[in-house]
């Protein structure tokens, strides 16, 4: 074994090397606080280790990355875990660089002969920065999509060559799958690449000059190696600890809805170390914005950039203290009045609120049987009718229409319905409802509509109000036959329960409630003046209806207000499938595991 | 490490404090390789993407000729590659071939050697691995004693349905003497 180790130290001086790494002289012995620079390098150990593992599942396209990502976090086993650690520890390590940036000024460890190595440490801060930037657009979700948006258009405002300088950053003039391979570049292969440099620099200048030993001494001085390495060492471990108390806590980083370039998201914020940028940002009205986004973040930096010049003064290192903690308490308060806005604002807690739940439908999606199909995951939530009903609803209907008494996404609508509500429309309790005497005139029905005082109401109120106990019995009979016609998935076991009422009330329709006196019912029927009850509510029939209400199936001329969605072009078949199925409750749903 | 090295009159070392810090450094890096290595290693863990093979339907019957003759098809099934599934795509390629008698047999066309596309040329009546040059006779056993391939063309389990004809499509691993599923 001694014989071996000579032999490699006779090829290779390790000997001499470890010698040199280790048994570095620390005057005044091992102190807490040195451990903030070789924390960093530690938190940079585990980027690089979990980053590399994460490359081998990632896939940079804009019709991959979010699926990948989807994959990673929730098919590969410990997949969720190893993203979480990699985005905690980039939070620990933005926390981590701004205490060593501290220590170094309040130590006056920037100052000669250490000019250059304190310059090698902001180069490094800010390229850390740069990862955390790159990387938050990786998984391509709505959130690092639109957050990303702001940074990359904040550097086309760069004076001279902004435009040209965004093309760079973004691969062209939009979005897509070269902003994604450029930005994967620049995460993985570029910028690690220049920190591994720059870190390398910054430690060998460090070793040149000595560590910057806080006075006074209360301890006899010692050796890197084993004592100020063990600090270091339960440094590392409290790294770990807190990020893995992170990950569990948070159950990993989050991965919001696949991108989408039609869908607003305004709960987008940059991550919370660039918050105070962003509300900075807030300040400056239109055309000023270089100002804030650019001139004064770099002067900032360039006045950090002359502190070992300025520190040369009498004065000097007691500006640049004053000027470390004015920019940092600026950070702090103005990352703080960012949340503040944000707690205060019920807009703001909506649009998360609708964040989280599309997050959560597309990896319900992601997981179904279907899966993710080969046009991008962005597809699963444009075509789900969960997502997309009450979105179209809103926009398309609720001007007329009520859901539930609001416009579909939970808003109260001001103006008074003019058409029925919907919300239920093909069940047996939408159908009696329609069918009882103290409920058809209302709002609810046709109370909004010029329907209001037509045969339909006049019937119901009239014939049906003194209808006897027999007759009452066919009526709960047709009312289950004609919401069968719906074939809703939510009343499919009652409508086979209850097949034999169901086929006397198709009976009954005709010969007892005299539906078919007006309505054609399962027998074509040309003097018919009111909709089609044959396949009432079932999704052909919702779709006819939008696409041409005024049909002779339907309302014909007697239409007054319902456009034709089809035939205007206002909606595709596509989107109008998707009302229809989600105004009959059919959409994927996940079985209870 | 001796004192030679170190004129200044510097603690002794501590075997305790060398221990914990190498146990302590050692703990907190194995976490970030460990969760690496789950993650790293998950493929050995799940199974194929594809699940267990099912019969795919492959052509009907009436562009099969009873001659004997090898012909080449494609496999159409649904794909699950890793996080995007695709219904009705080529997922590989065999040879059908139907007796006088009227029996249909499927060959894989991948090479049982070294996984190359085996070639069926009809002059030769024979199937040729332009690879390593292991060639099979039409009904896939080795022509050739000093053929590389260690076993004969993988036969696929055959249904005629009616009139059409099915096959369970699998793939084999290379190299063995027995046909050992990849799946």
């Amino acid at each position: 074994m001694k014989a071996l180790w000579e032999w490699l130290d006779s090829r290779t001086g390790i000997r001499h090397l470890a010698q040199e790494a280790l048994m570095e002289k620390i005057p005044g012995g091992a102190r807490w606080r040195y451990v903030w620079g070789s924390a960093l390098t530690f938190c940079l150990a585990i980027q690089f280790i979990t980053g590399v593992v994460l490359w081998a599942a990632y896939s940079p396209g804009a019709k991959s990355a979010w699926e990948s990502v989807f994959y990673i976090q929730h098919e590969m086993a410990g997949g969720w875990f190893l993203r979480g650690l990699h985005h905690y520890t980039a939070q620990i390590m933005v926390v981590l660089l701004a205490l060593h940036l501290m220590q170094v000024v309040i130590d006056g460890a920037y100052k000669a002969p250490r000019e250059v190595n304190f310059w090698f440490g902001l180069a490094l801060l800010v390229v850390t920065l740069g990862l955390a930037l790159t990387g938050y657009l990786l998984p391509w979700d709505q959130k690092g999509y639109w957050a990303t948006k702001v940074a990359t258009n904040i550097a086309a405002i760069t004076p001279v060559f902004g435009s040209q300088i965004e093309r760079l950053i973004v691969g062209g003039s939009d979005y897509g799958n070269l902003t994604l391979t450029r930005f994967f570049a620049l995460h993985a292969g570029i910028l690690p690449g220049l920190i591994v440099v720059l870190v390398v620099g910054h430690i060998a200048l460090f070793r040149r000059h000595g560590i910057t030993a806080k006075k006074p001494f209360r301890k006899p001085d010692a050796r890197f190696w084993p004592d100020q390495v063990l600090m270091d060492a339960v440094a590392a471990l409290a790294v770990v600890f807190t990020v893995v108390a992170l990950t569990l806590y948070f159950r990993g980083a989050e991965l919001t809805a696949p991108a989408d370039p039609s869908e607003p998201y305004s709960a987008a914020r940059p991550e919370w170390y660039f918050l105070f940028l962003f509300q900075f940002l807030k300040y400056f009205p239109g055309g000023t914005e270089v100002w804030g986004a650019i001139i004064i973040p770099s002067l900032v930096l360039g006045v950090m950039a002359l502190m070992p010049m300025l520190g040369q003064w009498k004065l000097g290192h007691r500006f640049n203290l004053l000027f470390l903690g004015a920019i940092l308490l600026g950070a702090v308060v103005l990352t703080f009045e960012a949340k503040l806005q944000d707690a205060r604002d019920p807009e703001y807690w909506k649009a998360v609120e609708r964040a989280h739940r599309d997050s959560q439908r597309a990896v319900e999606l992601a997981k179904s049987p279907t899966g993710i199909p080969e046009g991008g995951a962005a597809l699963l939530l444009r075509r789900d009718p969960l997502t997309q009903g009450p979105r179209l609803f809103s926009q398309h209907c609720a001007g007329c229409h009520r859901f539930d008494g609001n416009d579909g996404l939970g808003n109260a609508v001001q103006e008074a319905a003019s058409a029925p509500d919907l919300k239920g429309f093909g069940s047996r309790e939408w159908l009696a409802g329609i069918l009882n005497p103290e409920k058809v005139a209302t709002a609810h029905y046709f109370g909004g509509t010029k329907f209001k005082d037509g045969k339909m109401v006049r019937f119901v109120q009239q014939k049906v109000a003194k209808y006897s106990d027999a007759k009452r019995a066919d009526l709960a009979k047709v009312i289950l036959a004609v919401s069968a016609e719906a074939a809703l998935p939510a009343q499919a076991e009652l409508d086979e329960r209850d097949k034999l009422q169901i086929e006397e009330g198709r009976v009954l329709a005709r010969d007892s409630v005299n539906c078919t006196d007006c309505h054609q019912f399962r027998k074509p029927d040309e003097d018919a003046t009111a909709p089609d009850l044959t396949g009432w509510g079932s999704r052909e029939w919702l779709v006819s209806i939008i696409s041409n209400p005024a049909h002779t199936r339907f309302y014909g001329k007697r239409n007054d207000r319902m456009p034709a969605f089809a035939e205007t072009g206002q909606l595709d078949a596509e989107k109008i499938g998707i009302l229809a199925d989600w105004l009959r409750g059919d959409w994927y749903r996940a079985r209870a595991r | 490490m001796s004192s030679d090295t170190s004129p200044d009159a510097l603690p002794r070392r501590c075997f305790v404090k060398e221990a914990a810090a190498v146990a302590l450094g050692g703990a907190a890096t194995l976490v970030p390789i460990v969760s690496g290595l789950v993650v790293w290693t998950d493929p050995l863990r799940s199974g194929s993407a594809n699940g267990k093979a099912s019969f795919s339907r492959i052509t009907g019957l009436e562009s099969l000729p009873a001659d004997g003759v090898p012909r080449k098809f494609t496999v159409i099934a649904d794909k699950q590659d890793a996080w995007t599934k695709t219904p009705n795509v080529p997922v590989g390629a065999i040879y059908l071939s139907r007796s006088a008698k009227g029996d249909v047999t499927a060959f894989q066309s991948i090479c049982p050697h070294a996984g190359c596309f085996v070639e069926f040329r009809s002059a030769k009546n024979e199937f040729f691995c332009p690879c390593h040059n292991s060639s099979f006779f039409s009904d896939g056993s080795i022509n050739d004693p000093r053929s590389p391939s260690p076993r004969p063309m993988d036969t696929l389990a055959v249904e005629v349905r009616g009139n059409e004809v099915w096959v369970r499509f699998e793939t084999f691993q290379a190299g063995h003497r027995e046909k050992i599923p990849t799946a």
